[in-house]
């Protein structure tokens, strides 16, 4: 196949780039001690919380953007050109669903997101934030009958504010990196799950992340504790206008496991990319990371990541708990002009903790992908294992693939593996697939596919399709 | 099915075919660079339903060019010479619209494609030349259904389907599935490129049963290969041979066993005296 014609793939159409009219209530640009007291009174805070902000705000101020180590490029961020809050102006807090704005509720609809309970896919409950705040949250009511909390992050300050002050920043503390601090100091809405003992979530839990005001930043904040014995699988999807401004989106993520609990997290990543020369798209940098901090507790990251000019993040597992169990499962795919720098840390510190990393790489168009991760062993770590197999696939001959592995081992007992491979969608098996009477770009999904299928097949059913489906699109017009 | 019985034209028509090999195809930044290499020189063929002719030729005859030539595989130029395939201009199509009007490469080497399973692979392209050809879809019923049927002709078994495609086959399990993708895709014209070769006896005899099995007055098929023994099998109505890019001698199937006993150097002694005259056409 042509060069050209995979370039086609690459830059096709993205499907999400429009934007709604809505009535804003906005902060205007810049950072400052002020705008996070206004952001904070905004959500009515207590003062426990303004006063974490403004440490982090402080500890922030005295830190320095990562530039070097990173396989990235972008020109310098200005701080105070970007707007910390824009809401959908709402006269009141909602009773119940039914008075969501109807253009909000279309927004989510045109992007196959149904809000309303009864259309929408049975077993799963969806969070909706829109900008910085949350617009909607389903199965609220039915989730409480299991003593399940499933709100958004501003809602469980005020309604579990014992649980959030215990665990907020225990995972990823506030200084823990430049974008960490920053998030930690203007965070404004995400979602907050509590799974109490014993209890198994019975239905997926999601976010639906959108950005749609601009120049605005979207910093939220993710918390999820799964308690003893306790499962949840949760799902974030996220989605931007197109524009040819960069919009950066600087979240943190933590996840708590105690004792014998499992939580599951997929992301299906598809923010506005930027066009084919570069211009615009989202700057995702991103800080996920759990803590298995019970014994024989799971915590298992699987992620697609096909959208964001930049995807800079490294989902985590600090296996604590002795026989703990981390997994990373990860795509990537980059295209046009897209970088990646992704990968994860696994940190056994627990007896028998057990690790696995599967990770693909996909590249395409002028797209730069990275993997980068670290399998740390510590020395009171008897019996860890760890495999890791990191593959990269690259269509055409102007992108890249690197990958970069670190291993720590100070434990003679640890047993870790690591297989690499780079190979390139071979004209020879695209030609297979045209003899075989296949399409071209077919067969481009065919194969993208298959490389991936290890990946996607931990995902939930009614994602792993709509995951397939995003890999197709994010190459379109991509292949040579 | 229905499909129109032998018709006065021919099935395919090579007329005056030279085309060479494109160097580096892989690195389109040296497009300028080295110059291309003539591979076919000249072929004369003309092949009618219902027959079976097979190409014989030393390595680096042309055998393969010609076969990845009429598949439209990329890295070979037709620098002059015309294809008609049931009268249409066969090097004006796409790889794959080829394929869907009815023309099957059986590979010499088959590729493998990790994570997609070979019955998956298997529907999709039946269904793409089902579509072409006007013929509803089939559903995942009676498509196992029509595999299994398949499936049988070359004794393949159940578990290989759910296998990646061709990842970890044997030579002998790879050229079996070559010859069920056949079966299923139902083609016009099948090319068989080197399918006897990395074959042990045993392999190559159930290869030649599915083969046979599928010869009809409807179908042409070329048969390449280096060897004679395969025609032991695949008895072939034509044989010709080709050497340096030219067909420099074309007989009956004696012809193949004369060639075994005399070697290739005979065909070249030959070849010096008909280049030049149309003596492939039967």
């Amino acid at each position: 196949m042509s060069d050209e014609a995979l370039e086609r793939l690459a830059n096709r159409d993205y499907p999400f780039g429009f934007t709604t009219e809505i009535e804003q209530d906005i902060v205007e640009p810049g950072l400052s001690e002020d705008v996070i007291r206004l952001i904070s009174s905004k959500k009515g805070e207590p003062a426990w919380m303004v006063d974490w902000r403004l440490e982090a705000y402080r500890r922030w101020q005295k830190m320095v953007e990562p530039h070097h180590w990173a396989n990235v490029h972008y020109p310098p961020i200005d701080y105070q050109a970007i707007r910390y809050y824009a809401a959908p102006k709402q006269r009141k807090a909602l009773e119940s669903l039914d008075e969501l704005d109807p253009e909000l509720r279309r927004t989510y609809e045109k992007l196959g997101i149904s809000l309303d309970e009864q259309k929408r896919l049975a077993g799963v409950a969806v969070d909706a934030v829109f900008d910085s705040v949350s617009v909607a949250t389903t199965f609220k009511k039915e989730l409480e009958k299991h003593g399940i909390i499933f709100c958004p992050f501003s809602e469980a300050v005020q309604r579990a504010p014992e649980l959030v002050q215990r665990y907020l920043g225990s995972v990823v503390p506030q200084g823990d990196n430049f974008f960490a601090a920053l998030n930690s100091a203007v965070f404004t809405d995400g979602s907050f799950v509590y799974v109490p003992p014993g209890v198994r979530c019975p239905m997926e839990l999601s976010t639906y992340f959108r950005i749609n005001a601009s120049e605005t930043g979207q910093f939220e904040r993710t918390l999820i504790i799964a308690d003893r014995g306790a499962y949840v699988s949760y799902l974030e999807g996220c989605t931007a206008p197109q524009r040819d401004e960069n919009q950066l989106h600087a979240a943190v993520v933590e996840l708590i496991a105690l004792d014998d609990a499992e939580i599951k997290y997929s992301t299906v990543q598809n923010w506005y990319p930027g066009d084919a020369e570069g211009r615009g798209g989202i700057y995702n940098f991103v800080t996920k990371r759990g803590k298995c901090a019970g014994r024989r507790s799971k915590i298992s990251w699987t992620q697609v990541e096909t959208g964001s000019a930049i995807t800079w993040k490294y989902p985590s597992c600090i296996l604590q708990g002795d026989e703990s169990v981390g997994e990373f499962y990860s795509v990537a795919l980059v295209a046009k002009r897209q970088q990646a720098d992704t990968g994860t840390k696994m940190i056994h510190i627990g007896k028998n903790t057990r690790s696995t990393i599967i990770s693909k790489g996909i590249s395409a168009g002028h797209g730069q992908n990275s993997y980068r991760g670290l399998v740390r062993i510590q020395k009171g770590a008897d019996g860890a294992r760890n495999y890791s197999q990191c593959d990269s696939l690259l269509i055409g001959s102007r992108c890249g693939a690197h990958t970069f592995p670190y291993l720590e081992v100070a434990n003679p007992t640890a047993k870790v593996e690591h297989e690499a491979t780079t190979s390139k969608i071979g004209e020879d098996q695209l030609f297979y697939c045209q003899q075989r009477g296949i399409a071209e770009e077919d067969a481009v999904n065919m194969i993208v596919n298959g490389f991936c299928k290890r990946v996607l097949r931990e995902l939930p059913r009614e994602f792993a399709v709509e995951a397939q489906k995003l890999l197709g699109v994010s190459l379109e017009g991509a292949v040579g | 099915m229905t499909r129109e019985s032998a018709s006065e034209r021919p099935m395919l028509e090579i007329h005056d075919l030279h085309a060479a090999a494109r160097p580096a195809a892989a690195e389109p930044a040296d497009s300028s660079g080295r110059a291309d290499i003539p591979i076919l020189k000249g072929i004369d063929l003309v092949l009618r339903a219902g027959e079976v002719h097979a190409i014989m030729g030393p390595n680096g005859s042309g055998k393969s060019t010609l076969a990845n030539v009429l598949a439209g595989k990329p890295g070979y130029e037709v620098t002059s010479g015309r294809v008609l395939f049931e009268g249409r201009d066969l090097l004006a199509m796409a790889p794959e619209e080829r394929a869907r009007e009815g023309i099957f490469l059986a590979f010499q080497y088959p590729v493998e494609i990790p994570g997609v399973s070979n019955m998956y692979f298997l529907k999709q392209a039946a269904n793409a030349v089902r579509a072409h050809r006007g013929l509803e879809e089939l559903d995942a019923m009676e498509f196992l259904q029509l595999a299994r049927e398949k499936m049988k002709l070359v004794e393949i078994p159940e578990a290989l389907m759910s296998r990646a495609i061709n990842e970890g086959f044997s030579g002998g399990e790879k050229k079996r599935n070559e010859v069920l993708q056949m079966a299923v895709l139902d083609p016009k014209l099948a090319v068989l490129d080197e399918t006897d070769s990395g074959l042990d006896i045993d392999a190559l005899r159930i290869v030649a049963n599915g083969v046979n099995s599928l010869r009809s007055p409807l179908r042409a098929m070329l048969v390449i290969t280096h060897y004679q023994r395969l025609l032991e099998y695949i008895v072939p109505d034509r044989v010709h041979v080709l050497s340096d890019g030219r067909i420099v001698k074309s007989g009956g199937r004696e012809l193949a066993r004369e060639l075994e006993a005399k070697g290739y150097a005979w065909t070249r002694a030959a070849g010096a005296t008909e280049r030049g005259r149309d003596g492939a056409c039967p």
